[in-house]
Parts: C-alpha cells; structure tokens; sequence
C-alpha cells in the first residue's frame, strides 16, 4: 500500500490537467466532481496508509520514482517519505482540502464555467504542490512543492485579477515569498557543500559532526525561509493582503495547509534545530513577538477576513514558539488543530459574506446569528476552540506549547498566555459584533440573509466536530497518563522529549488554570462589551496605531519600497541617458563620419586617381622607411 | 654610361606621365599620358636587361632577354588598349561633344 503513495500527489495533478485543459469544455458539475473527486480519492489513499503507518514500529518508507538530478557526486533521487509526521500532513491536506473543495462548489458557483473551473483547477495544483512539500524524501522535493504553493497561492490571491488592488495583493505575497525563499535556497547550497546531500536522513545523521556555527547559518537561513511562507516577523505583512483571493482559498492556502509549510519544515529538521540553540531562541522570539503584535493588530480591525487573517499569523507564532522551545509534538498539534478550527472559522465567515453578498465590514452585520443558525453554531465553536477553553482543541495544542515555553522561560509564557487573552478577546468581538445585537446593514441586504446551502453548511458541521473533539488526541501527561495519543504516534520521527522542557506537575495545573482563567475573561469580556454596544467609530489613539496595523506596511514602503523606488528611476534615468546616450551616440558617430567620407566619393575621376597615387606613394615610404 | 641615368631618365618620364594625369582635363592628353608611364617602364626594363647581359653574357647569352620580351608584351597590349581606348573617347566625344573628364561624373548622379 505505502509503494503506491505516488498516487496521492498524482491525482490532484491529473485533476489539475483536465480542469485546466477542458475548462471550456467541462461543465460546472463535471468540474465540481474531478475536483473534489480526486482530493477524497487522495484522502481515502491517506487514510489507508495511515492505517499501515499507525502500528507499533512502522519504518519510515522511502519510495523512489525516478532520478531527479545525478551531477558527479551529488544525486538527488524524486522520492517520497512515508512516515508519521509526513502521513498526518497527508490526512490533514487531503481531509480539510476536500471539504473545502465541496464548499468551493457552491461558494464559488456565480462563477461562469471556465472561470469556475480555472478555479478549481489552481486549487488542485495548490494540493498537488502541497502533497509534494510534505512527501519529499530531501529538502530538494521539499522546496519544488514549497514553490509550487507559492505560486497557487499567487494565482489563487489573484483569482480576481481584474480588481488591481487583488493583483498587487498577490504580487506582494509572492515577493514576500521569494524573498523567504532565498534563504532557502541558500541553505540547500549549504547542506551540499557540506554534507554532498539533500537527503532529510543523510543530513540528519552527518549533522552532528559539523560545527554549530556552519549548523546554525544553514537553520538560521531555512527559519528565513519559513518566515516568509508561514508569515512571521519580517515578513508577514502579505498575509492580511492575501484575503484578496475567494474565502475557501484564505481557508486552504493562509491559514490550514501552506502557511504551515514552515512549521512542517523546521519539524521535520528538528535535529538541526536541536543543535542549535541560537537559532532555537531567534525562533521562539520570533514567533512570540509575531503572536503578540499580529494578535494586537487583530483587536482593532473591522474587516470579518482581516481579524481572522491576524489571528492566523497570531496562531503561526505560537507554532513557532513551541518549535523554539522544543515542543515540536505541540508545534505540530496546534497545526492540527489550527487547521480545523481556522478553516472552520474561515468557512463560517465565508457562508457570512456569502448571505451578506460580498460585503466584509463586521460594522455593518450583527445579528445574523438569527438568521444563520448553523453557520452561527459552528462559528461559536471555532471562537471557543481558538480562545482555549477546555475541552475544545485549541486548549489542549495551545496549553501543550506554553507550558512548554515554561519550562524555557517564565517570559515566554507570560507574554504566551496575554497573547491567549487578546486572542480570546478579539476572537469574541469578531463573534458579537457578526452574530449578536441587531442587523445594522441596509434593508436589502436583511431581506437577502440566508442560510447557506448544504454544500456550504456540512463541511462547516464536520470541522466544527473536528475543532470540538481533536483535542483528546493529546491529552498532557498530568491529566491523563500515557493519553497523549499525537505525542505517541510521533514519537518516531520527532523523537523523545518532543514535547519540550518538562514543568513540575503542580506548576502545570497552575498554568492551565491561569490559561483557561485568562480565556474565560477574555472571551466573557468581549461577549458582554460588544453584544450590545458594537465598536461602529472611528478608533482613536493607540486604536488608531493598531487599527493601522502599528504603521508597519507604511514603515516598509519608507524604508524599502521607495529606496528600491528611487534607485530603479536613478537606474531608469542612467539607462535612458547614459546607456542609451552610448549606443545612440555611437549610431550618431557612424552617420557623421559617413557623411564626411561620402564627399569623397565626388565622381570626379582625377580625384580618385590622385588617392590612388597618394596611397601608392604612402604604401612606398611604409615598405621603405617602416618595415625593417 | 651607368644605369643611373637610365633610371633618373625613367623616373622622370614616369613622374610627368602621373603629373599629367592627375592634372591635365584632356583624355587625350591623358591618354598619352598613361602611354608615357608605359614607355618610362618599358625603357627601364630595357635598361636592366642590358645591365644584366653585360654582367652575365659571358656565361650566359640568354640573360636578360625575358626582360625584352616583356617590353614587347607591353608594346602590343599598349597598342590594344590604344585601339580601344581611342575608341572609348570617339564615342564619348559622339555623345557629349566632349572629351573632358570631369564632365563624365554622371554616374555619380
């Protein structure tokens, strides 16, 4: 069964090719059904080999399909690696990925056939890529599916590429992206100019006999890369852009499956990261300053998709910060998690600007929970799970990755669980100002609320079962002994001690109580403060600053996009006048002298023979007085 | 009498002929000019072959007589190409009621 894990990325691809090829062809059914028909096939592959890999004692599998690059001594072979870790990104890729292709099927179904289908075949292309990342046996695969999702996620941000806005959204996010990925790529030249390799097993076992410094460029320089594609400080700001692309793409790509890509990579090289605190710290610090400042940025955003937008960079930065204390089960936990009630709460504000048609600002809904009642529902249990409350999911991902960083450092947890406490806080304000009080929107768009169609609405049921009860998969040792089911299952590949520095159990019955504690104001606070008073101002003072998102795009334009701005028009200007002042001069030069030389060319038959004498005479006192 | 003069004597006939070219407007003139730079080279390989066979003769009766079979060489196409050159000027001189080269600058045009 494992040997035909090929399968899995090829489906996705084939799917890609007939909707891509036959768009104007197919109709919309047809599409809808080898869209979402070769991801469920893909998940059904998963979740059959799942069960291979799950025993006691599964081999990681390596299956090779061909000879990618052979150079002299370096060869790169296109294989895939079937293990723990790689298999759970399959079902979380394939699962979530098919209910939001169902749910594409109606959200996206205003759109006219070709279109429809041009959408659905990047979407089968993001999959592809993705189940590319995740199977690659070396960094090599890793980096062809990393720069495949890029890329959908380009195209895909830019769906709507008439509106210019989207277009720069979607350019914004792939510069951002290649920046990141250069680092990448630098530290792919690293590994085989060090280890002759790009293999994950080979890398790994040669590791330990490099030196720290040459250990921490490379993982310094991957945690480059990953910035970029999971959205963390520098380079987040394309993330909040990107909602440009249709609700189920923000759902998939941004906030389930790609922006996760960097948390896969630096768990899947967990044994570089362990040999190199330094970058360990740069990769807590990172994190939690990206959860802190994006969850800020959260708290005064009006836009339904833009708070959910923050709050995922929030979340990736507690993903972050577990990896950088050595929770790696907790890092990958809250991917899990984070998958399930992100898209889940996704959705819910998809099937909200769906009923509301288009429109975004959370100033002109309220009340819709009346209206909505499923979407409402389920939209209530993905605030829960992402605010922390026990026993939703996030709790327990959550919970596993601070106590974690408690055991590092009691800062880390302080600002770790504010962090909690904001999140909490604007998640419920998002939820109050949507779904409670009274509809502040015109008459029109009250006559038009609905609830969504089934299409929408079941995998909106089953996510929402999903962010309730994936939790009790890592239950943490103090309630339960040996209940941590996640941690057990990975073990293999990330190792014992995966979930980071170990806390007195005292201490962690005192954190979870404060976590939880904190969740419940938080949450409570934000209910009662916006249900019936919603934030309709304009914000003023520091709201202001955060409502600007701390003037950080404004900061970047002024210190790299208008230098860069200014040296393209110095060059612009040195091209148009000195390079081109060259060629045509030379142009210039070559139409002068021929002018001259043509007065020669007199007609006069004396003239030519006196030259022709003159050159003789010339050619003469040359061979007489010259040549020796 | 040493070859010297022989060559002084040539070189003069030759510099005249190339003056008159390259001044006189005249074809005729011109032409006659040309045949004065053949004849200035002719004497001067007279000149040597005479030079030679008195160095040479002695042992050798035939030196210097390829030179003088060159002269008539020379002779004969000189002869050709004042036929036709004649001819050239008598239908130049028939078309413009001309014989001045400066005025055939035609092609120029």
């Amino acid at each position: 069964m494992t040997q035909l894990v090929w399968l899995i990325p090829v489906l996705p691809l084939v799917g890609f090719l007939l909707t891509g090829l036959f768009r104007n062809y197919l109709s919309k059914t047809l599409t809808s059904v080898i869209g979402c028909g070769t991801i469920l096939v893909a998940f059904v592959l998963s979740v059959l080999i799942f069960g291979e890999v799950r025993q006691e004692g599964a081999q990681p599998v390596t299956v090779t399909l061909f000879d990618f690059i052979s150079v002299g001594k370096l060869s790169i072979p296109f294989a895939f690696l079937v293990d723990q870790l790689s298999v759970l990104f399959l079902l979380i890729i394939t699962g979530v990925g098919f209910l939001i292709h169902l749910y594409s099927t109606s959200y996206m179904h205003e759109e006219d056939g070709p279109q429809f289908a041009r959408y659905f075949a990047y979407l089968n292309l993001f999959v592809f890529s993705m189940l590319l990342l995740v199977l690659g046996s070396n960094f090599v695969i890793l980096f062809i599916g990393w720069e495949g999702v890029g890329l959908c996620s380009y195209l895909l941000i830019g769906y709507w590429f008439k509106n210019l806005d989207f277009g720069n959204a979607a350019k914004k996010a792939f510069i951002m992206n290649r920046i990141g990925d250069l680092g990448f790529l630098i530290a792919i030249f690293l590994m085989i100019n060090k280890f002759g390799s790009v293999d994950f097993s080979e890398v790994f076992s040669k590791a330990p006999g490099t030196t720290v410094g040459y250990l921490t460029a490379i993982t310094m320089l991957l945690f480059v890369g990953a910035t970029g594609k999971s959205a963390q400080i520098p380079l987040y700001t394309w993330l909040p852009d990107a909602m440009a692309g249709p609700t189920p793409v923000s759902a998939l790509i941004h906030a389930a499956t790609m922006v996760t890509a960097g948390i896969y990579m630096i768990a899947r090289s967990h044994v570089l990261y362990d040999l190199t605190p330094a970058t360990q710290t740069v990769v807590a610090v990172i994190g939690l300053a990206t959860a802190l400042l994006a969850a800020s940025i959260a708290l005064k955003q009006n836009d339904i998709k833009k708070v959910l937008a923050y709050s995922t960079v929030s979340q990736l930065g507690y993903m972050f910060l577990g990896l950088g204390v050595g929770a790696y089960t907790g890092a990958v936990f809250h991917v899990m998690t984070h998958a399930f009630f992100k898209a889940l709460l996704f959705l819910g504000a998809g099937s909200v600007i769906h009923a509301m048609g288009g429109e975004q600002d959370m100033r002109k809904m309220g009340g819709l929970g009346k209206k909505l009642k499923i979407t409402n529902i389920t939209f209530l249990l993905g605030c829960i799970a992402i605010a922390g409350i026990p026993p939703f999911s996030g709790f327990f991902s959550k919970d596993e990755i601070l106590s974690a960083a408690y055991g590092k450092s009691p800062v880390y947890y302080a600002v770790g669980v504010f962090t909690a406490l904001l999140t909490a806080f604007y998640m419920f304000r998002l939820y109050a100002s949507t779904f409670l009080g009274t509809f502040r929107g015109t008459h029109d768009q009250e006559h038009h609320l609905h609830e969504s169609p089934p299409a929408m609405t079941i995998p909106l049921i089953v996510l929402a079962i999903l962010a309730v009860f994936a939790g009790f998969l890592g239950i943490p040792e103090v309630v339960a002994p040996n209940a941590h089911i996640l941690g057990h299952y990975l073990a293999p590949v990330l190792g014992e001690g995966a979930s980071g520095p170990e806390v007195a159990h005292g201490t962690e019955w005192g954190l979870m109580g404060v976590s939880v504690v904190l969740a419940f104001i938080g949450s409570i606070w934000a209910w009662v403060r916006f249900s019936r008073k919603p934030e309709l101002g304009e914000p003023t003072g520091f709201g202001k600053v955060l409502a600007n998102k701390w003037y950080v795009d404004e900061f970047y334009n002024a210190i790299i996009v208008r230098p860069l701005d200014m040296l393209a028009q110095f060059l612009v200007f040195f091209d148009k006048n000195v390079i081109d002042g060259i060629v045509n001069g030379v142009g210039r030069l070559v139409q002068y002298g021929s002018r001259q030389l043509r007065l020669i060319q007199s007609g006069q038959v004396g003239g030519y023979v006196l030259l022709m004498v003159v050159g003789i005479i010339v050619l003469f006192l040359v061979e007489l007085f010259i040549k020796k | 009498m040493p070859i010297n003069y022989y060559i002084f004597l040539a070189v003069t006939l030759f510099c005249i002929g190339v003056a008159g070219v390259l001044t006189r407007r005249n074809a005729i003139i011109i032409f006659m000019c040309v045949e004065l730079m053949l004849n200035a080279v002719n004497l001067l390989l007279v000149a040597f072959s005479k030079m030679q066979f008195h160095a040479l003769g002695a042992t050798r009766p035939q030196a210097g007589i390829d030179a003088q079979i060159f002269v008539f060489f020379i002779m004969v196409v000189a002869a050709a190409e004042v036929s036709v050159g004649l001819a050239v000027i008598v239908m130049m001189y028939r078309n413009t009621h001309s014989i001045d080269v400066n005025f055939l600058n035609r092609l120029k045009h």
